[in-house]
């Protein structure tokens, strides 16, 4: 193989600017698709989980559409189609005058896609919690909202802490489609670096090792997150039961 | 109705599907009394104690509390609910809450008292029963017997005007049924209306003012609790208790 390696070009300007662009981008997108995927999820995780057939299938039908379809796709509809098939002012809006028109769609993309994937989990979670705990909480007099908020989600979300994990390491990776409708992230920028400067080995190389950064970042934090909620008494704190 | 009528539940009827589990049960409890409902495994008697605080929905028939119908959905419902203590076979303490979060958590949330009103009133519980020192653990750091005093007293810090006890010492180990027994004892002498669904006949002789006999989703017999045990009625209660007295 007759390639010229070439380290420097990684500290060089602009190219060590780019990277920092890109690292930044990709961490915004996805710090703000995680949000909107967690609390549209878990919202639609919780209607999933109701009694009620119609809203069943109605989240059902939410769940099935944003998880089924492609997610590069679903960029492309988000950027490209729904401005068009909106009726005149919002789709001209959305053509015109939004900022940032491919960060803002990336951002929504990712994070409508994503929170199919949450809905899924929470509402396994809430499966997951014991019937009896909705009958007593029921029981004592507290309404369905405070049921899920001061006894089922509590117990759901510390049930899914490690699938959450691997969703929210997922959704950083993912953003790297953005790139697809102009979003320049660290995989665009990379991107660009190898064409300026040919040394693509270089670039990508630099790419991997921040993405596998963030992702041990993410991994130790939500350690952290299942060490700190996990309950006395119970096996999966590493506290063995006492009686 | 007279004043002393407390829970009055009139033909309550439920299926499930095509399958009916409760037929037509009717049952009054007056103030202050003790009730226990017996019968073999399958006969209804945990569908129909969950009926009457409405955690079971039923397609006919009505239940009344303290004067007030008990309907399921909405604000109403859950008020309503909230007057009646529930004690489970299985506890249902919450496991991410200490001891004493588990207490507070329905007063502080339904009866919008303070956290300091209620954690005053859920320590006194607490020293009632003699578990004081748990009130910072958590429920999976309790035995059975520790755990189901604690669903009890969760139930009690609502000041319920009735509780009502679904086989509430069967998942428990034998050596710990005793201290359970002994604190609804001494509820029902302290003048508490309870209904317990129980196999502990000992109990029953013990507490019961009266005794109600289920069987296939019926109420085959009620009656008083020395009568009952002594003579029932009907042959079924009869082959029942030979069973369940034998050993």
């Amino acid at each position: 193989m007759n390639y010229s390696w070439n380290w420097a070009v990684l500290v060089q300007d602009p190219y060590v600017q780019w990277l920092v662009w890109g690292t930044e981008m990709t961490m915004a997108i996805s710090i703000a698709a995680l949000i909107i995927a967690l609390v549209i999820g878990t919202a639609i995780g919780v209607l999933h989980s109701s009694d009620d057939r119609i809203v069943r299938s109605v989240m059902g039908a939410y769940i099935s559409v944003f998880r089924n379809v492609p997610l590069l796709l679903q960029m492309f509809l988000w950027f490209f189609v729904v401005p068009e098939i909106l009726p005149g002012g919002a789709g001209r809006w959305l053509k015109r005058d939004l900022p940032y028109p491919e960060i803002v769609t990336s951002i929504i993309a990712l994070g409508l896609f994503t929170s199919s994937r949450i809905a899924v989990q929470i509402s396994a979670g809430i499966d997951a919690v014991p019937r009896g705990q909705r009958m007593a909480a029921r029981a004592s007099g507290l309404s369905m909202l405070q049921v899920y908020r001061l006894v089922l989600l509590p117990q759901a979300v510390r049930i899914i802490v490690p699938p959450l994990t691997s969703e929210i390491l997922t959704i950083f990776k993912n953003s790297s489609i953005a790139l697809t409708i102009g979003v320049y992230e660290l995989t665009a920028q990379t991107q660009q670096i190898q064409s300026m400067t040919y040394q693509g080995f270089e670039a990508f190389t630099a790419a991997t090792v921040i993405y596998v950064t963030i992702a041990l970042l993410v991994t130790l934090l939500m350690r952290g997150v299942e060490r700190w909620t996990a309950l006395p008494g119970t096996v999966s704190g590493g506290v063995s039961v006492q009686f | 109705m007279t004043k002393t009528e407390m829970i009055k539940v009139d033909k309550l009827s439920k299926s499930f599907g095509q399958l009916q589990v409760l037929k037509d049960c009717s049952l009054t409890v007056r103030q202050g009394e003790v009730v226990v409902i017996c019968g073999p495994s399958g006969s209804g008697k945990s569908t129909f104690v969950k009926c009457i605080n409405g955690i079971e929905e039923f397609q006919d028939g009505q239940v009344t509390i303290d004067g007030v119908s008990l309907g399921f959905r909405g604000r109403e419902a859950a008020k309503m609910r909230a007057r009646i203590g529930m004690v489970f076979q299985h506890f249902e303490l919450y496991p991410h809450l200490t001891v004493l979060e588990n207490i507070c958590l329905a007063p502080i949330h339904v009866l919008k008292r303070t956290r300091d009103e209620a954690e005053a009133r859920a320590r006194k519980l607490l020293n009632r029963v003699g578990l004081a020192d748990k009130e910072s653990v958590y429920p999976a750091q309790l035995s059975g017997g520790q755990q189901q005093r604690i669903a009890i007293v969760r139930a009690l810090a609502m000041d319920p005007v009735a509780m009502l006890f679904d086989e509430p010492t069967s998942a428990l180990d034998p050596e710990m049924i005793g201290e359970v027994l002994a604190v609804m004892l001494e509820l029902a002498r302290e003048g508490m209306t309870m209904i317990v669904v129980t196999h502990e006949m000992g109990f029953a002789k013990a507490a019961a003012d009266r005794m109600v006999f289920m069987d296939k989703g019926s109420i085959i017999e009620i009656g008083e609790t020395k009568r009952f045990f002594e003579a029932p009625n009907s042959e079924r209660a009869r082959l029942f208790l030979s069973r369940i007295l034998a050993h």
